[in-house]
């Protein structure tokens, strides 16, 4: 307070002069899920936030080691509802890695395929659900529009629009349609033109780039001490990919760019997945001319028994830094399996990132961060 | 201003597109050829009955444990016109549990079981969408019928096919035996 009486903005970070604490969410819609977040506010101020999460919290990690692996593929769909492929190649990773399964080149080609698309449906969410935090409609109709193309694909490669239960240890369930890569080839070519009208529409709309940019920055030192990874990191100027800093499945035989931006706030975070959308595009379209016939699946044992050992995998999922930690007794269930999942990591940083911006930027930057609920709870 | 201005022409240039949604309950959209829905036992036809020999294995291997089964003796075995010693009794899948992850396809070693194209069964009862054996029985044939599904390996014969066979190797036997001689008769004839 000045001597005149009206509140400075400038706020002891943390411990400012709340006014009102108000409850955001668990069932906001801008908060992508069930999560709330306690705001105190100094009028339209924020100037602390404590986040609760856990309502969606399944116990998923005590699940895993109750049931096989095949069976922790289904549980593993279901963490980044948003990204299913992504998720069952980290755990198929690491099983195959700590039983040094050698997996055919062709599932591995398929298996590159389906997560970009993935990735790329992901990205699509992100940018509709990011639009209409901000209340653009138009675009979360288009994207989805083009995201269901992507999910009737999904469809008739693995019989399920979102829980796939596709990929098995050494290799996938069976092999892809007949028709696949002139499909994909199609879906390709609709999706570059959705994103590039979707890009066209939003990006540098003037409403758009003053309610984003210079909200919510974070710089790159800050942005690692948090853990943060994925394009939150990216954003703020930290080239770090796991696909090009330690390359797993066949990531290493394609030529695709890292899009990197600089200013850490809320628009660079949002172009870069725009950016990162038609990499993927590049990456499918390299993974189709590469693919050769062949088997999909390695000849293992019905029911995966990794020997004693564990071992950690992380994978590049279209959120962040996705980590998969097997610790094996030898049995058909794991003695522990921990996952390291990017959501929960890249909201870490929510607390910095909010304080001292205004209420109405809160469900910016929050959806900024592109965060799947069903991952940070488990 | 002149964002907004550029915005409203996109908006004018998308206005005649042709409308991509469809209204649910009165379109449908086309079913992909792999798509799963809800699992449903197979009905053998040349055997007028189920492929299931009730052996639990999809049981042991559900994640949700939301499949039940009980195996009896076949009368049918013992009549003998079927190669199934084993054959199912009961079966409940609470489909209202299952989350249609294609596993208990995936054990099964009896082409018994498949995920049918069954995909709405919305219902107010808690219990509502507990299913039987017929129930599944009927999912399955429709199924059946609907995509031409084929047997992976043909059924193995029966004890009166098992007699048929065996009876028809030994006449074919006896009819080579009758129409080739004994081999020591030949010697003789080429010796004459
Ligand atoms: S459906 Fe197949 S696995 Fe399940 S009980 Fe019947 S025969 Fe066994
Ligand atoms: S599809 Fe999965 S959940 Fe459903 S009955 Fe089969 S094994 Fe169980």
């Amino acid at each position: 307070m000045t001597e005149s009486g009206i509140t400075t903005n400038v706020i002891d970070k943390g411990r400012g002069m709340a006014d009102m604490l108000i409850n955001m969410g668990p069932q906001h819609p801008a908060t992508h899920g069930v999560f709330r977040m306690e705001l105190a506010l100094d009028s339209e101020m924020i100037v602390d936030v404590t986040p609760h999460i856990g309502y969606l919290h399944r116990g998923s990690e005590k699940l895993f080691e109750n049931e096989i692996y095949s069976q922790i593929i289904t549980l593993f769909d279901r963490l980044d509802y948003i990204s299913n492929f992504n998720n069952e190649l980290g755990l198929v990773m690491a099983v195959e890695k700590l039983m040094d399964l050698e997996v055919p080149d062709r599932a591995e080609y398929i298996r590159v395929i389906l997560c970009e698309l993935n990735r790329i449906a992901s990205h699509l969410v992100f940018i509709g659900t990011f639009a209409l935090d901000m209340g653009a409609l138009t675009p979360s109709l288009y994207n989805f529009r083009d995201r269901e193309k992507i999910l009737a694909l999904f469809e008739a490669t693995s019989g399920a629009r979102m829980m796939h239960n596709f990929f098995r240890v050494g290799g996938i369930k069976q092999d892809v349609i007949a028709d696949f890569p002139a499909r994909v080839t199609t879906l390709l070519g609709e999706l570059e033109a959705g994103i590039d009208e979707a890009d066209k529409m939003l990006s540098l709309g003037e409403v758009f780039v003053e309610r984003t940019r210079g909200i919510g920055v974070i710089d790159g030192d800050v942005a690692l001490d948090w853990g943060l990874s994925g394009a939150t990191l990216r954003a703020s100027g930290v080239p770090y990919d796991v696909r090009i800093e330690e390359p797993y499945s066949v990531y290493d035989r394609f030529d695709f760019g890292v899009p990197v931006g600089s200013a850490g706030d809320c628009w660079d975070r949002y172009y870069l997945r725009v950016l990162e959308a038609r990499e993927s595009i590049k990456i499918i379209r390299q993974a189709l001319q590469q693919m050769e016939p062949g088997p999909v699946q390695a000849k293992v044992r019905a029911i995966a028994r990794p020997p004693k050992g564990e071992v950690y995998v992380h994978a590049e999922n279209p959120r962040g830094d996705f980590g998969v930690y097997l610790v094996s007794e030898g049995a058909e269930s794991p003695y522990r399996l921990k996952v390291r999942p990017p959501s929960f990591c890249n909201l870490m940083a929510l607390r910095d990132l909010l304080i001292g911006h205004y209420i109405a930027d809160s469900v910016v930057i929050l959806g900024s961060l592109d965060i799947v609920l069903g991952e940070v709870d488990r | 201003m002149i964002n907004s201005i550029k915005a409203l022409r996109v908006s004018l240039g998308s206005m005649m597109r042709k409308k991509v949604t469809a209204e649910y309950p009165k379109e449908h959209l086309p079913i992909q050829d792999r798509y799963m829905g809800f699992p449903a036992l197979l009905f053998d036809a040349a055997r007028d009955e189920p492929f299931c020999t009730g052996c639990m294995v999809c049981v042991r291997y559900c994640p949700t444990q939301c499949m039940s089964a009980e195996m009896t003796d076949n009368e049918k075995f013992a009549e003998g016109d079927s190669h199934r010693k084993k054959i199912i009794n009961t079966f409940e899948i609470n489909l209202g549990r299952c989350i249609l992850c294609g596993i208990c396809v995936d054990v099964c070693n009896f082409d018994a079981i498949e995920m049918s194209h069954e995909h709405e069964l919305g219902d107010r009862m808690r219990d509502g969408n507990r299913v039987d054996l017929p129930t599944l029985l009927k999912m399955g044939t429709k199924y059946q019928s609907e995509t031409g599904w084929k047997q992976s390996k043909p059924n193995l014969p029966s004890p009166k096919e098992r007699a048929v066979i065996a009876e028809a190797k030994a006449a074919k036997e006896a009819a080579e035996a009758a129409a080739n001689p004994p081999l020591e008769a030949e010697p003789e004839a080429t010796a004459t």
